[in-house]
């Protein structure tokens, strides 16, 4: 028996379809990556609309997006881009068999991850309160209300789309979770970890981009 | 098989650098300066969104196919966003 099929016979992770695991993890990081360029198009339908309205609207543009809390926006920001901190350093973990970091840093993106979406509950909330959700009972107290009501539509279905995103990011890290703690990955093989990774890190420059979009909206006014 | 390890030091100037970067696209939004603002903001996103891809997502060190996949997300994004806006820009134009 050749050297490396003695390894790959040894090698429980590895599928029978792939050569060897470097081809297999090669396989698994092109297919986030091509979901990832759907998801790039699934987000542009709504930032398309966002584009058109705002070069229609500009005035109800900047009235709105002002009624929006900056400091919570930022601060999610910040915690976002921890997060994605923390997630590269899980991968690092994991790539070199270090297991406590690694948990240790998965444990800490799900933290920093549900710190963002209860910020935005709390924002959610602060806006039923305002009427400034769409719907039944909308109100708003600028001269266009009915232009308003466009750009809340896209700030929920914005925003709301992206936390739909961090939900499944967090189930995700949960499975990632249980199996880092089952020993399931060693520096040869933890290419769910790095594919999740792909996952969350595009999750994160989505509000990057969704962040100026909404809160900094001709805030100098 | 290779696996690219990036040092945490890198990790971590990466953070800074975003960091750095949030706190002047917010301090930026409060100057007036006209057509400038969504500009300014989104080249800083879009700086922003280049540091996650290349040093959180590894692009720096993807293979040539990964390069043709993220590409192909950009330039199909831009055919969506300029080809609508090049429609509804040009309507008042009344060459026809």
């Amino acid at each position: 028996v050749p050297d490396h099929a003695a390894a790959t016979l040894h090698e429980p992770a590895l599928k029978h379809h792939f050569d060897d695991l470097g081809q297999q993890h090669e396989a698994a990081t092109l297919g986030m990556w091509v979901f990832l360029a759907t998801e790039v198009l699934f987000f542009g339908g709504l930032l398309a609309a966002y584009m058109l309205y705002r070069v229609w609207y500009p005035e109800t543009w900047g009235a709105a997006s002002r009624t929006l809390d900056i400091t919570l926006g930022t601060v999610n920001t910040a915690v976002l881009i921890g997060s994605s901190l923390t997630m590269a350093l899980a991968v690092h973990a994991a790539a070199t068999d270090r297991r406590r970091p690694l948990l240790l840093f998965l444990l800490l993106t799900m933290a920093l991850g549900a710190v963002f979406l209860g910020i935005k509950a709390f924002e959610y909330a602060h806006k039923f309160h305002e009427h400034h959700v769409p719907g039944l009972g909308f109100h708003f107290e600028g001269p266009a209300p009915e232009r308003a009501n466009l750009f809340f539509s896209l700030y929920f279905g914005l925003t709301g789309l992206h936390a739909l995103h961090m939900v499944i990011g967090l189930g995700l890290m949960t499975v990632m979770l249980a199996m880092a703690a089952r020993g399931k990955f060693s520096s040869r093989w933890y290419t769910p970890v790095e594919v999740s990774g792909l996952y969350w890190h595009f999750v994160d420059i989505v509000w990057i981009f969704l962040f100026p979009l909404l809160y900094l909206v001709d805030r100098h006014q | 098989m290779e696996h690219v390890i990036v040092p945490p030091r890198t990790y971590f100037g990466i953070f800074a650098a975003l960091m750095v970067l949030t706190g002047v696209t917010v301090v930026v939004a409060f100057f007036d300066l006209g057509l400038l603002n969504p500009v300014v903001a989104l080249s800083i996103a879009v700086i922003k969104a280049s540091l996650v891809v290349l040093f959180f997502m590894h692009l720096k060190y993807g293979t040539r196919l990964t390069w043709i996949v993220g590409g192909a997300a950009i330039f199909w994004l831009g055919i969506l966003l300029v080809l609508i806006l090049s429609d509804y820009a040009t309507r008042g134009w009344g060459w026809y």
